[in-house]
């Protein structure tokens, strides 16, 4: 068991979005949350990592060390891919440069390692954060919205990044409005039947 | 706080405002060294204010904060440690700088190392309720107004502290009972503060 919630409430300001929701994660496992704009698919998610805990009331509880990508890619701008993914706290493991490298080249990002990430494009900077599941031995990923700005090439490489992962025993719960990237692999938490 | 100009801006900012308070209030070196400790304190104040009042916006944008919250230690500490970094790159550098300043507004001699040292500790404070603004408000559109409602008055003390030490210096009294006040309230706020911008962060991620 990698995740379980319990009868998880999401408020957000003085509006509950949900309640009742009920989630258990094992190894192998594939979960897409779906659901209209605003349902609360990302504040559940900020939820289950632990961003938000004010909040949110019900047990949620997480076996082991989690990986979160929100909206926002979190990459100083000023700094080199390779400074950025320096640090984070998924994997307190400390990386080289050379493992950086690898999965820069990775996400086919060979030759900007050390360009400032505010000179690439957008698609660019969303690759450099996604390096960042290649360095990270945390077993649970908890990807909001993964497939934005990325290209088919993209989109393709993070799909074969995820099964490999699951397959190796991790897992990963996932935002998105593309239905059913993971095939039979997959199964929807539809947050539509907790909406209050 | 990466570029250069995010470190030159509040020097710059100071260095700016000095050099103007002669052209307005006419070269007379008595007058000037009398509102010395009072300007130069002041100018610092508002420099202070100016960066530290922005220290945790980027990182509220870019997501950074949602991973620093994620981190395997408490928020506390982590915001301890930035406003640290921050502090050694505007208040240290400020209050090093400001003897210099202090000489082009003619305060007298003796008054020069009780600034630099009044600065170091007041800079310690005046960064952490910045800081602390910042938490509270990072969340908020155009919060500028209200952060400095909020912190304002908290910098009052501070500055009474400050500006008193460097006029007792100046005078020939006991500036080091009011530098023990100063220090004093660096320690208090550099233990108590930390845990409320931790939870303002908290409050702040939370909606």
């Amino acid at each position: 068991m990698l995740l379980e919630a319990t009868q998880v409430a999401i408020e957000r300001g003085d509006r509950r979005l949900l309640s009742g929701v009920d989630l258990s994660v094992t190894a192998g496992e594939i979960w897409q949350l779906v659901g209209a704009n605003g349902v609360g698919k990302t504040s559940l998610l900020r939820g289950l990592a632990g961003v938000a805990r004010l909040g949110v009331t019900g047990e949620i509880r997480h076996a082991t060390a989690v990986l979160y990508m929100g909206h926002a890619s979190a990459l100083k701008l000023g700094l080199s891919a390779v400074d950025n993914l320096r640090w984070h706290p998924a994997g307190d493991v400390t990386t080289s440069a050379g493992q950086i490298c690898e999965a820069l080249s990775a996400v086919n990002l060979a030759g900007y390692e050390y360009r400032p990430v505010g000179a690439l494009s957008a698609g660019q900077q969303r690759r450099v954060a996604l390096a960042r599941l290649l360095l990270s031995d945390a077993p649970l990923w908890l990807l909001d919205e993964p497939f934005t700005a990325l290209d088919v090439a993209g989109c393709e490489w993070l799909e074969a990044c995820v099964r490999g992962h699951v397959n190796g025993g991790g897992a990963t719960v996932f935002t998105s409005h593309q239905p059913s990237r993971f095939g039979a692999l997959q199964q929807d938490l539809d947050l539509g039947q907790y909406a209050v | 706080m990466t570029s250069p100009a995010d470190v030159a801006n509040p020097l710059l900012f100071f260095f700016m405002v000095i050099t103007l308070f002669p052209l307005g209030l006419g070269p007379d070196p008595a007058r000037l060294a009398t509102l010395a400790p009072g300007v130069l304190w002041v100018v610092a104040l508002l420099a202070s204010l100016m960066v530290s009042a922005k220290l945790f916006a980027s990182d509220f944008e870019d997501g950074s904060l949602e991973q620093l919250a994620l981190a395997p230690y408490p928020l506390a500490v982590t915001a301890l440690a930035e406003v640290s970094a921050h502090w050694l790159a505007t208040g240290f550098l400020l209050a090093l700088v400001s003897p210099i300043f202090g000489v082009m507004l003619g305060l007298p001699e003796e008054g020069l190392l009780t600034l630099l040292v009044s600065l170091l500790l007041g800079t310690v404070c005046l960064t952490l309720i910045g800081a602390l603004g910042s938490a509270l408000t990072v969340n908020i559109r155009r919060g500028g107004l209200l952060l400095s409602l909020l912190i304002i008055p908290l910098n009052v003390p501070v500055l009474i502290f400050g500006t008193t030490a460097v006029r007792e210096a100046v005078l020939g009294g006991n500036p080091e009972s009011w530098l023990a006040l100063l220090g004093g309230l660096a320690l208090g706020s550099v233990v108590v503060v930390p845990l409320a911008i931790g939870a303002a962060l908290r409050v702040s991620l939370d909606s």
